[in-house]
């Protein structure tokens, strides 16, 4: 079997009395789709944010391309190549979509101007963000000085992914992309996902929804109090399986589908 | 505006085709805050150049004006700097006093060279403004808190530290000149420019450039748009936050040491009112209370509006009572047009 891309072992993550995370396990492989699913407070999203960064966890292992890290922020993460669409998309409402795309990492101008005067290359800037729309497709939004706020929630999600796919060279963590979107905003986020998949990205998705789930994860990773439950593939397994595991009602001993990693 | 009437406005929208007036109105205020206060500007001007006639216009109204506008104008980039971020500095005030009786007291008291109690002075105002910002930010306690008690403890320690003397202005004339360096007048066209003055509106222009143009400039939007969003994006928060009460301590300083030339003397009894001048200049121009929004050059207008007032009102022979009742009334029109175009949609 192939290396693991994104890996962790044991992640321990503590908030006062509430134990977010009880040693939990995760492996993502190059190119795959894995989706993590999960009850109300089963640790998901902590999870999540010690892979991207965001916390770090009080104990355990990741590591990525079979290095061990420790990323103490999200740009660490990032510049590992490890990009995070957040439920909440962590835009600035107020500011436009370029502003939006580059903010921690925008670009200066060449020269003097850049290396002295600190100036911003609006120009480059607002041409790559562009550029990065037109590739998936969300050139319905003419124009990229629009403030993020005055988007459809199906657009911000578009920019959201956009900016994720533009920086992110390895993997891309998505935490619950269409949770707020409609159905035909849902098909065009999935669609973005499985062109991601085509370029060879590895992805991570949060999800409640288990016929998207279903439609296009390679492995369902299933999240219980705290820790990795078991990983299943979907063309193996049932949705009230999947369901049942996931809310305790199955054990993974009981889980009449292969239990894969 | 009611939930009920927003959907009503929006069904209109979609069916109708165009935008309405309003609307359009809206977003032109969207994209650029500044608008407001830039016509309330011009319109108060307007009427009371029309009330007042050629009075209103002469060079010698005009230098008024500027003086008067100078000191609340670098205060309020400070303060602005400062809202932006979705915070407010209590403390602008007593920093720029505090600042320019140190500029003073070390020169004259400890017989430092100027150019070095000047140092210390600029120094002493951007230390107070990053101990403002470590507590904001690592501490997290609500600037309101933070700044009030910083102005508490700055006016204390002024008027302990100077022993409530003030320095004479001949005595300044004749020992440390450079104090009074931003008194220095420049004629252009009948007008009587301070350095000051001028000092000011570079300030405002240099702050909106680093505002839009510098990585540093779309963070401080960033950090008072939506802290968390900031932070999941890569910026330093905490840094940027320390940095720019930091920087507006420093710019209080310097409006410190222009004030010395305003006045003539160093006196720990002045500046009681900048706080609050500040602030309306900041609300006035369209920068809003809850952060993310609004431009440096709308506190400039706002500024020149208040100014404005004043100098309109005196030449009228009202009584200044009217000055504040009007800027009273600004201000909660402000306030109230900033939560209009929050709720801008698509």
């Amino acid at each position: 079997m192939t290396q693991p891309i994104l890996q962790a072992r044991g992640l321990v993550k503590r908030y006062g009395h509430v134990v977010a995370m009880d040693g939990a396990d995760f492996d993502l492989y190059p190119g795959e789709i894995l989706a993590v699913i999960g009850d109300n407070g089963a640790g998901k999203s902590s999870l999540i944010k010690a892979l991207s960064g965001a916390v770090r966890p009080d104990a355990g292992e990741i590591r990525f391309q079979g290095q061990p890290v420790q990323f103490n922020s999200t740009k660490e993460a990032q510049r590992a190549g490890i990009e995070t669409v957040y439920q909440t998309l962590a835009m600035s409402p107020a500011l436009s979509i370029t502003d939006n795309m580059f903010m921690g990492r925008e670009l200066r101008r060449p020269g003097f101007a850049g290396s002295v005067l600190r100036m911003l290359d609006w120009g480059r800037m607002r041409a790559f963000a562009r550029e990065k729309l037109n590739e998936l497709g969300l050139m319905t939004i003419q124009n990229i000085n629009q403030p993020v706020e005055t988007l459809s929630g199906g657009q911000r999600q578009g920019i959201a992914v956009a900016r994720a796919a533009a920086f992110g060279s390895r993997v891309i963590i998505l935490d619950e992309p269409t949770a707020a979107l409609g159905v035909k905003e849902s098909q065009r986020v999935l669609d973005l996902i499985a062109e991601l998949k085509a370029r060879g990205l590895s992805i991570v998705l949060i999800s409640h929804n288990m016929p998207h789930v279903f439609e296009i994860a390679d492995r369902i990773h299933i999240h219980r109090l705290g820790k990795r439950l078991c990983t299943v593939r979907p063309k193996n397994c049932s949705m009230p399986d999947v369901v049942g595991l996931m809310t305790g009602a199955l054990g993974p001993e009981s889980n009449p589908a292969e239990v894969v990693g | 505006m009611t939930s009920t009437e927003k959907s009503v406005s929006a069904d209109s929208f979609r069916h109708g085709g165009g935008r309405s007036m309003l609307d359009r109105v809206q977003h032109a205020l969207h994209t650029n805050p500044s608008l407001v206060p830039l016509l309330v500007l011009v319109v108060s001007v307007l009427v009371f150049g029309i009330l007042i006639g050629p009075r209103f216009f002469s060079p010698l109204a005009l230098t008024l004006i500027l003086q008067q506008v100078a000191i609340v104008g670098i205060v309020g980039a400070a303060q602005s700097l400062v809202i932006i971020t979705a915070g407010i500095d209590l403390s602008v005030g007593a920093i720029m006093v505090l600042s320019s009786v140190i500029m003073g007291q070390f020169t004259f008291r400890y017989g430092l060279p100027p150019g070095l109690s000047i140092l210390c002075g600029l120094s002493a105002g951007a230390l107070f403004g990053a101990i403002n910002g470590l507590l904001v930010s690592i501490m997290r306690l609500p600037p309101f808190i933070v700044t009030l008690g910083m102005w508490q403890i700055l006016m204390a320690a002024n008027f302990l530290y100077s022993r409530n003397e003030t320095i004479r202005a001949q005595d300044i004339a004749a020992e440390a000149p450079l104090l009074h360096l931003f008194a220095a007048k420049q004629n252009i066209a009948g007008t009587d420019f301070t350095l000051g003055t001028i000092f000011m509106l570079a300030l405002v222009l240099f702050l909106a450039f680093v505002l839009r143009h510098t990585a540093w400039g779309r963070h401080v939007y960033a950090v008072g748009d939506d802290p968390g969003a900031a932070e999941l994006s890569g910026v330093n928060v905490r840094g940027t936050l320390i940095s720019v009460y930091a920087v507006a301590g420093l710019i209080c300083a310097l409006a410190g040491w222009v004030m010395i030339g305003r006045i003539g003397s160093v006196s720990p009894n002045v500046g009681q009112l900048t706080n609050i001048e500040s602030i309306t200049a900041v609300v006035i121009g369209g920068i809003s209370l809850f952060g993310g929004r609004g431009s440096i050059m709308g506190t400039l207008f706002g500024g020149l509006i208040v100014g404005v007032f004043t100098l309109g009102l005196r030449l009228l022979g009202a009584d200044a009572q009217w000055t504040y009742l009007m800027i009273g009334v600004l201000i909660i029109v402000a306030v109230g047009v900033d939560q209009w175009i929050r709720k801008v949609t698509s």
